[in-house]
């Protein structure tokens, strides 16, 4: 078993631990989004944590966007993680969250070796400058994120 | 919802084990519940839950959506093709309704 | 860079032109500059670069002051473009009162122009572009980085079809583009279809498949050299300028679809890769620093006139200034595909020493003839220098605002910071094509708002991190909004949202308070469905009633956490 060799770092065999404990990448998918209301950056946390019950580590995923949206309705976001996808190592989930929507949460995505490269494609909405998150789950149960902060601006005059 | 519709962009052709890109776009206003109409009633929400495909009838691709997700959602991903076969593309409503979609690729 | 012998001759012109004033100098002053000596280069390489930007519709001689402040943000502060008048002179080894003193900075600019006489004019242009393919046959390019179908009366009444048959009688061999995206998608893709030669812009997509929307790039064989040039439209056009003019269209940075067309091209055999750019400096700089395999960038948008390229790691960055006022030629030797030497030099296209070319002298005449009656018209006569350029407000920009008040009853009034727009010296006369050369733009319409306070900071925060965020991909490149009737404090170096305070009401000196209500006159909204009269027509009837107008420089804004290197006195 994984989480019991010796080779694994600790971190990752707690993150295993954690990540499969309860089905967790089940549940997240099954009952995802909250209902609340309001949000703030600690419903990012706590949303993101249904996904994501251990701390993941920076890298392997990046989020493309650009740093200034040209429409707050429609900003193109593409996902991309670093993985051979193969029946050995593939990414298992994507999630992804925008701490200054009035709900934090935005997809949950499925990926499997037959997808053979660990890119997604989507549009979102943002309703003010913010820092979004995505945290990616590996066949091997470790957790990459990344950040990026995507400026929504409410007036130009470039030239 | 009624009368939605939705568009492919997927390869009518591809070479065994090529990587293809499939796009796909839903015509959907995906009402996010926060947003209020010009007599300022909160327009209630009414989204797309969740985006599946499959190929030959296995799933290659399963997508959640929140309120975040923009009208129209377009959506693209890759897949690796081995045989020739049917995309089946699922999108299913808060309400229950189901907008469905296919297309064709020949693998030679 | 200027030989000894040039400085030898521009010391002569300066000591006259330090000496009495008026004819007698500028025929001195003139008599040091040749067009042979401003051809001078000695030839190195295989390939010449030719390159111009930002010419903005310009096809006839004009003066530009370079800015007195350019402030340089983060990580740019005190280098290249963020040094002004005598810092970039002791940078680059400039002596005061050159021909090229004049060219690349605002230091004693009026007493110069009127010895050194104006810059540019595209039939002087082909003259120099002429002359150095004859010196260099089958191995020049001649790239514009855009930002050429817009900015003149006669442009906008053609919708830029006075831009396309100039470029195309020039030779250009490839552009990108910015503002001429204003005329709209339909207008664009007809101008597309009558240009020569390609109109390269890798960044722009289809906004329903993410499709790219036009030719990214083409190969070049110049001097037996494959050279690679990938076009780079303005990122940020749909923000700075009206989405709705454009719909169907998305740009970006979009960094790796930049370093996937280097590595087409290479794959394709290209031996080096040129990225033709209207990014901006500071972004491009960035972007040197994070794509491999580009050899030069020419850069624009931000209208910097560097002397000298400047170096990032393998890239060469080149900056040719604005209006026609430069050409610039890069010349390189390429060895085993990669640029093992070059020779740079910045052209001042100083007018008067420069014999126009008859076949360009005459298109231009044609193209403006139709207008000429208008374009000469006499509006007023200014008794100061009126000029825009500068991180804050110009003279010709308060002139601006001074119109909005007047005409449009507002307390406050706002101008767009754009980077183009000539000067015009004291004593002369304010024409109809002066006006428009300001103010020529597809979405004129001058409004009248109601805005509280914390609405019009808010705007101005907004505004002040486009130009002040210390990362180059979050600038877009124009210059702060200028204001009329208020005056306030800026600290360049604060975080989005906390560099504005003190704004002050003009007329009674008091603080402006966040909660209330003011009328405020601008122009340039990018919001579909603005009202307003055009603010050419608005400022003309001011202008009219003035009939003559005095604008010291005014000190609206008062600026601190700035790099001092970025601000300069000035002439």
């Amino acid at each position: 078993m994984p989480d019991s060799d010796p080779h694994i770092p600790a971190t990752t065999r707690r993150q295993f631990v954690l990540a499969t404990g309860g089905g967790l990448l089940a549940a997240a998918l099954a009952g995802l989004f909250p209902t609340a209301a309001a949000a703030d950056a600690t419903d990012v946390e706590k949303w993101l944590a249904a996904f994501s019950p251990a701390k993941p580590t920076p890298g392997k995923i990046t989020i493309g966007a650009p740093d200034i949206a040209e429409n707050g309705n429609v900003v193109p976001i593409t996902l991309t993680v670093d993985s051979p996808m193969t029946a050995q190592s593939y990414v298992k989930g994507i999630a992804m969250a925008a701490e200054g929507n009035p709900l934090p949460a935005v997809t949950v995505i499925e990926l499997s070796p037959a997808n053979a490269k660990a890119e997604v494609q989507f549009r979102m909405r943002l309703a003010k400058t913010q820092t979004v998150t995505a945290v990616a789950l590996m066949s091997d149960n470790t957790l990459w994120s990344a950040t990026k902060t995507i400026k929504v601006t409410i007036g130009g005059c470039g030239g | 919802m009624q009368n939605v519709t939705s568009r492919l962009l997927v390869p009518s052709t591809a070479k065994k084990g090529d990587l293809i890109e499939i796009k796909s776009i839903v015509m959907h206003p995906m009402d996010s519940g926060f947003v209020k109409d010009s007599n300022g009633k909160t327009i209630p929400r009414e989204i797309i839950t969740l985006f599946t495909v499959a190929f030959n009838g296995a799933q290659v691709f399963k997508m959640q959506f929140a309120p975040s997700i923009s009208s129209n959602p377009f959506v693209s991903f890759f897949v690796k093709v081995d045989r020739s076969g049917t995309f089946e593309f699922t999108w299913t409503d808060q309400d229950g309704s189901v907008y469905k979609n296919q297309a064709q690729i020949s693998v030679t | 860079m200027l030989s000894r012998r040039d400085f030898l001759q521009v010391a002569a012109a300066t000591t006259v032109l330090t000496g009495a004033g008026g004819g007698l100098a500028r025929a001195a002053a003139l008599q040091a500059l040749s067009q042979r000596d401003l051809l001078q280069f000695e030839a190195l390489g295989q390939v010449t670069l030719l390159h111009f930007g930002d010419i903005h519709a310009h096809l006839t001689p004009l003066y530009y002051r370079e800015p007195s402040i350019n402030i340089g943000a983060g990580g740019a502060a005190g280098l290249p473009p963020h040094l002004t008048g005598d810092h970039l002179l002791q940078a680059f080894k400039i002596a005061p009162g050159t021909p090229e003193a004049y060219a690349f900075t605002c230091s004693e600019f009026e007493a110069l122009a009127r010895g050194y006489g104006k810059l540019g004019g595209l039939d002087r242009i082909a003259t120099l572009v002429k002359a150095i393919r004859a010196e260099r046959p089958h191995q020049t390019l001649l790239l514009d980085s855009g930002d050429t179908w817009q900015g003149t009366y006669v442009s906008l009444q053609e919708r830029g079809a006075d831009m396309v048959r100039a470029m195309n009688e020039l030779g250009v061999d490839a552009m990108t583009a910015h503002w001429d995206f204003t005329y709209g998608t339909e207008r664009v893709k007809e101008l597309v279809a009558q240009l020569k030669f390609p109109f390269l812009c890798g960044n722009v997509q289809d906004s329903t498949w993410g499709n790219w929307a036009f030719d990214g790039s083409k190969i070049f064989e110049r001097g037996g050299v494959r050279v690679a040039v990938i076009g780079q439209a303005f990122p940020y056009t749909p923000i700075a300028n009206p989405a709705w003019l454009i719909p169907g269209w998305t740009f970006g940075i979009h960094e790796r679809r930049v370093q996937e067309q280097a590595d087409q091209a290479r794959a394709a055999g290209a031996d080096i890769v040129v990225l033709l750019s209207h990014d901006g400096f500071d972004v491009d700089r960035k972007l040197a620093a994070r794509v491999k395999g580009v050899d030069v960038i020419l850069t624009g948008h931000t209208h910097d006139a560097i002397p000298q390229a400047v170096r990032v790691g393998r890239t060469l960055l080149i900056a040719s200034g604005s209006h026609g006022k430069f050409l610039a030629r890069l010349d390189l030797e390429v060895k085993d595909h990669a640029v093992s030497d070059y020779r740079f030099r910045l052209i001042p296209v100083f007018s008067d020493a420069i014999a126009p070319d008859p076949a360009m002298a005459a298109l231009v005449a044609g193209i403006r003839r139709p207008y000429q009656a208008e374009l000469g018209r006499v509006l007023a006569r200014t008794e100061t220098m009126l000029y825009r350029r500068g991180n804050f407000n110009g003279t010709f920009d308060d002139l601006i605002c001074d119109a909005l008040l007047a005409e449009r009853n507002a307390e406050i009034a706002l101008s767009p910071g754009f980077r183009w727009g000539p000067t015009l010296l004291a004593g002369q006369e304010i024409t109809l094509e002066d006006l428009y050369e300001q103010t020529a733009i597809t979405y004129p319409a001058a409004y009248r708002q109601s805005m509280t306070g914390a609405e019009l900071k808010a705007a101005m925060e907004d505004i002040a991190d486009n130009l002040f965020n210390p990362d180059p991909y979050y600038q877009q490149g124009g210059d702060m909004v200028r204001v009329g009737g208020i005056s306030y404090a800026i600290d360049v170096a604060k975080p989005m949202g906390q560099r504005i305070s003190e704004l002050t009401l003009a007329r009674n000196g008091t603080l402006v308070d966040p909660a209330k209500s003011y009328v405020v006159a601008g122009w340039a909204s990018v919001r579909q469905g603005t009202q307003g009269p055009p603010v050419f027509d608005v400022v003309r009837a001011y202008l009219e009633r003035q009939k003559s107008v005095s604008i010291p420089p005014r000190q609206l804004v008062r600026v601190s956490g700035a790099d001092p290197r970025g601000i300069a006195a000035c002439g």
